[in-house]
């Protein structure tokens, strides 16, 4: 789901992009989790941190490929988003069975959560003429997470 | 429509011409006052001709014709006392400060082991030592108010790669990086983000000169932008030789404005791939 889903997704877009030959935008949904071990030792947490890693693999290939078409590649890598994917019994269950973790999965800024819009203000910069020139970079917006580490 | 960044204030360094130049104009667009500072003389181990008087007196005409306001000064980063006190009168004249553009830069070229000791210096007081002044300088302002605010420090794709014939360039621009991740660290709990931009070539004086030409074709005796071009082109993934400015300028606002309001302690290169190539 979380790389090969992304693979794809990609797969399926590109050739009507290069077709059209007027460049484009493709941003790729990866997390902190694609940055820092973290997720805990459960064979869950460890494939959610592989796959998201992947898609930083995905996405500098692709930047590179896509280049010569003026195709720009990027990601993001949010912490944790105020959505039903992390605000839910489950991952309440799972933060609370490891102290550490939660510990761990402490922002820097003093907000616990962000808010889907500032992913989606990430990826409307991204993808505008504003960052015609931006290809090949991870974009965290995770309130100084990954720098806290 | 409101400015996205509408009635805050920007202290820029290096903001006679060039990307400070730049950043004024994109962020007095969009509705923020500017306290300008550049040196706006020569530094000896520069070899281009650098901004001047002048400079400064067009960014804040064109400042001021978009009818917002604009404190410029001539001061020296390498000098703490004298950027502080550019700040400081800046702040008491606009009232406040939100953003700052620790933008004030050089270069100069030579190998690592020819570099003569003050071009290395001149480097490190100014590409280094000169953006933690403009940090330091700052902080006092941000924290008073009580808002947050965004810092922006400018480094380069150079801050995250190696780089031959520029070591203390390199070496000055790394280290911002380092200076960011821990002034990040150091202001989350004040809500103050901090984050640092990564230019490939950009069209600018600091560029656009004869010795930067030779870096990259040193095989000729006095070559042009037309012979430096396809080998600025090899540099990036995507099929341009440089950026503009504005690009620059454009990056910084979206991490000056509230759209980014949650992201802190990143580098973000404007760099057209050249860190992936």
């Amino acid at each position: 789901m979380n790389l090969t889903g992304v693979f794809n997704t990609v797969e399926t877009a590109i050739p009507s992009m290069i077709e059209r030959g007027q460049g484009g935008a493709i941003v790729l949904t990866s997390s902190t989790a694609g940055i820092n071990g973290i997720g805990g030792p459960t064979r869950g947490g460890l494939g959610y941190t592989a796959a998201k890693h992947g898609v930083v693999g995905l996405m500098r290939s692709y930047a590179n490929n896509l280049a010569p078409h003026s195709i720009r590649v990027n990601s993001v890598h949010p912490t944790g988003v105020n959505t039903p994917m992390v605000v839910n019994e489950a991952m309440q269950e799972f933060l609370e069975s490891d102290p550490s973790l939660s510990n761990a999965m402490a922002n820097a800024l003093p907000v616990p959560m962000v808010e889907p819009v500032d992913i989606s203000n990430a990826i409307a910069w991204l993808v505008s003429d504003d960052a015609r020139y931006v290809t090949g970079i991870t974009v965290p917006v995770d309130a100084g997470f990954t720098n806290k580490k | 429509m409101a400015g996205r960044v509408e009635g805050k204030v920007a202290f820029i360094t290096g903001a006679a011409r060039g990307q400070g130049r730049s950043h004024a104009i994109r962020l007095a667009q969009e509705g923020a006052d500017i306290i300008a500072v550049d040196l706006c003389r020569q530094v000896d181990s520069v070899p281009y001709p650098m901004s001047t008087p002048q400079d400064l007196a067009q960014t804040v005409k064109e400042v001021e014709a978009l009818d917002r306001r604009i404190v410029a000064s001539q001061a020296d980063v390498r000098d703490y006392g004298a950027l502080k006190a550019a700040l400081d009168a800046g702040v008491a004249e606009l009232g406040r400060l939100d953003i700052v553009s620790a933008n004030a830069g050089i270069s100069s070229v030579g190998r690592a082991d020819e570099l003569p000791e003050e071009t290395w210096q001149d480097m490190i007081d100014t590409n280094l030592t000169g953006v933690w002044h403009a940090a330091k300088a700052a902080i006092p302002h941000l924290k008073a108010g009580g808002r947050g605010g965004s810092i922006i420090l400018t480094s380069s794709a150079a801050g995250l790669m190696a780089m031959e014939n520029i070591a203390h360039y390199v070496s000055a621009k790394h280290g911002v990086v380092g200076l960011m991740r821990t002034l990040a660290l150091e202001l989350a709990p004040d809500s103050i983000r901090v984050n640092s931009l990564h230019p490939t070539m950009v069209n600018t004086p600091m560029i656009m000169n004869e010795p930067t030409y030779q870096l990259f074709r040193p095989d000729l005796e006095n070559p042009t932008i037309d012979d430096a071009g396809p080998a600025f082109l090899t540099l990036n993934a995507l099929p341009i030789k440089w950026v503009e400015p504005v690009d620059i300028s454009n990056a910084l606002l979206f991490l000056a404005s509230d759209e980014a309001r949650y992201i802190t302690g990143v580098t973000l290169p404007i760099d057209a791939g050249c860190v992936i190539k």
